[in-house]
């Protein structure tokens, strides 16, 4: 029987399920982690739902967690995994066998991916029932930001591996993405309040059209312009869409050309 | 065998080269100038010292990196732009390769089964190298030799036609050796075609068809280990007694197309007819009535060849390649 991507994909993600689970450190993580913001995150979002007429508390914090769920559960613990993974030859052994580079990289992030896609479930979930939550305006770029985003949080956590020697070092090495991401991308300080070349930039940052996405499909706009309703979102969307696929794209490339498969002598 | 003669070589390299880093001294050919061809059914050793070019050779064969110059065909493809065509058929086993410390040994048995063509079941292959019994131990806890052992099960899974060994024996103790070995020869007697490399002599007499040694990134002297060791002096030594006096009062006789060196007490007779010098030899010391002691006389060996490859300087025979890079 010859096997095929999707059965190598499987095979490994299997197995790094569990490694995920006998890994106390990255399951503490996933875990404790989402509480922790809503207590974070409730305070600020508060005082942003009051600047804009007709967007929840609940709404915002619930948005704002789907988009900062995956920066750890996927960026950081995907980070120390591919770090963990190269320092045991665990990649070098791999890329003797029949799955290629990209399912092996695919293939260690799936336990990260579904935990996160688990989450956000849970989340919505939870948000329904505890907080009342409103439908989202455009469900469908919830779900394409959060793709998007964790698309690009899997290159990220791949190139920052690169510059990452071991698993302890991956805090530190993960920072500035982690810090960038969080205070830029207008999930805490609104882009809008920011000074105009500093919103340029932030605008333009990776994880900025994700984040957006989630907030244009939940309350039709992402705080730049008044609320529309379903059809109005998508030519919103469209730029959003393109720059984070472009970045997606760069991030795949850029991992394509410099990810490390074996630790430095 | 007739079957080399119907069929295309399985293992066939013209011209390799392998180069690290970028052009002129700054980088390092570490393959320059390869030929190889392995046949079917044949278990073929490369041998040479550390930084000879055989990991580097091997995995240019194996498919795992591209090489700087030449052709490679491994089951009729190239390893590595027909990767899809030739790893089902291959198995490899890594001089340094890893697997997660957490997992059990059947889970990553399990997980490899699943990235492998036509794999076998993961027990069987663990019953063949001996770690069935510790399947449910994870691999952090296993010790080195069994982990080189779990590494060859994997190889294996997928019932290669070629199976690639770096250095498979090293790290073993003498038992698991000898069980690795037996193993190799079964697989072999099945029909699997073996390169391996290794830095046991012993290992490339007791298993290899044929076998090459390299140096400085070439191969110097390649075929079976009859013809390997051709030509080579056999080799006689012994100590001369406290009472007989230095070696130059002694007075040996002359022997024939011998060569004879002394290192205080301790004399070396290198000589191509082993029997004759032998005799020679001991006539003398019965008519002397001196006693030879520590005598030792063995046949042309692996090891004299190999040593005598391994000391000479790597850049005895420079190729084109050379100049334009730094040697070692």
């Amino acid at each position: 029987m010859t096997t095929t991507a999707t059965g190598r994909l499987l095979a490994l993600g299997r197995a790094e399920t569990t490694l995920l689970f006998r890994n106390r450190t990255a399951l503490f993580t996933a875990l404790a982690l989402p509480p922790l913001l809503v207590v974070a995150l409730a305070e600020p979002m508060k005082q942003q739902a009051g600047e804009f007429p007709g967007i929840s508390t609940a709404g915002l914090l619930v948005s704002g967690l789907l988009g900062l769920i995956p920066m750890f559960v996927v960026y950081y613990n995907l980070t120390a995994a591919y770090v963990a993974r190269r320092g045991e030859l665990v990649l070098k052994r791999l890329r003797t066998g029949e799955a290629r580079d990209l399912e092996i990289l695919a293939g260690t992030a799936v336990p990260s991916v579904l935990l996160a896609a688990l989450l956000s479930v849970v989340l919505c979930g939870a948000g329904a029932v505890g907080l009342d939550l409103r439908m989202p305006v455009n469900p469908v770029l919830v779900v394409l930001g959060l793709v998007l985003l964790i698309a690009l949080l899997v290159g990220l956590a791949a190139l920052s591996s690169v510059v990452t020697r071991t698993v302890e070092s991956a805090g530190i090495t993960t920072l500035p993405v982690l810090l960038i991401s969080q205070f830029g991308s207008g999930l805490i300080l609104p882009i809008d309040s920011m000074p105009e070349q500093l919103a340029t930039v932030c605008r333009l940052l990776p994880t900025t059209p994700a984040f957006q996405l989630l907030r244009l499909g939940w309350f039709g706009t992402e705080g730049s312009a008044p609320a529309t309703d379903f059809a109005g979102t998508w030519s919103d969307a469209l730029p959003l869409l393109a720059l984070g696929l472009a970045w997606t794209a760069a991030a795949v490339w850029a991992t394509n050309r410099w990810f490390r498969w074996e630790p430095r002598r | 065998m007739d079957i080399s003669r119907t069929e295309p070589p399985v293992i066939e390299v013209t011209g390799l080269h392998r180069r690290y880093g970028p052009a002129g001294a700054a980088g390092f050919d570490a393959v320059r100038g390869l030929d190889l061809t392995v046949q079917r059914g044949e278990l073929f050793a490369l041998l040479g010292t550390n930084g000879a070019g055989k990991t580097s050779t091997m995995e240019l064969i194996e498919g795992l990196a591209a090489p700087t110059a030449g052709r490679i065909r491994v089951l009729g493809h190239d390893p590595y732009r027909e990767r899809t065509a030739v790893r089902p058929r291959i198995g490899i086993m890594l001089q340094e390769g890893g697997f997660p410390s957490e997992l059990t040994v059947a889970e990553t048995g399990r997980s490899w089964a699943g990235m492998t063509s036509g794999a076998r079941p993961v027990d069987e292959a663990l019953d063949l190298v001996g770690l069935l019994h510790r399947r449910t131990v994870r691999v952090k806890q296993l010790s080195g030799g069994e982990r080189r052992r779990l590494d060859l099960a994997l190889a294996l899974l997928g019932r290669p036609e070629v199976l690639f060994l770096d250095e498979p024996s090293t790290g073993l103790d003498p038992e698991a050796r000898a069980a690795t070995w037996r193993l190799v020869r079964e697989l072999r007697a099945q029909g699997t075609t073996v390169l391996l490399t290794t830095h046991y002599l012993e290992e490339a007499e007791e298993l290899a068809d044929r076998l090459a040694i390299m140096h400085g990134g070439r191969i110097v002297v390649e075929g079976t280990v009859a013809e390997v060791i051709a030509g080579r002096p056999s080799r006689i030594g012994f100590e001369l007694p406290e009472r007989s006096g230095p070696f130059e009062t002694v007075g040996l006789p002359p022997l024939a197309g011998a060569e004879v060196t002394a290192e205080g007490r301790r004399i070396t007779v290198r000589t191509p007819t082993l029997q004759a010098t032998l005799t020679e030899l001991l006539n003398w010391a019965a008519r002397q009535g001196i006693p030879l002691n520590a005598l030792d006389a063995r046949s042309a060996s692996l090891e004299e060849a190999f040593l005598a490859i391994a000391s000479a300087p790597s850049t005895a025979a420079p190729s084109a390649t050379d100049l334009t890079g730094a040697v070692r």
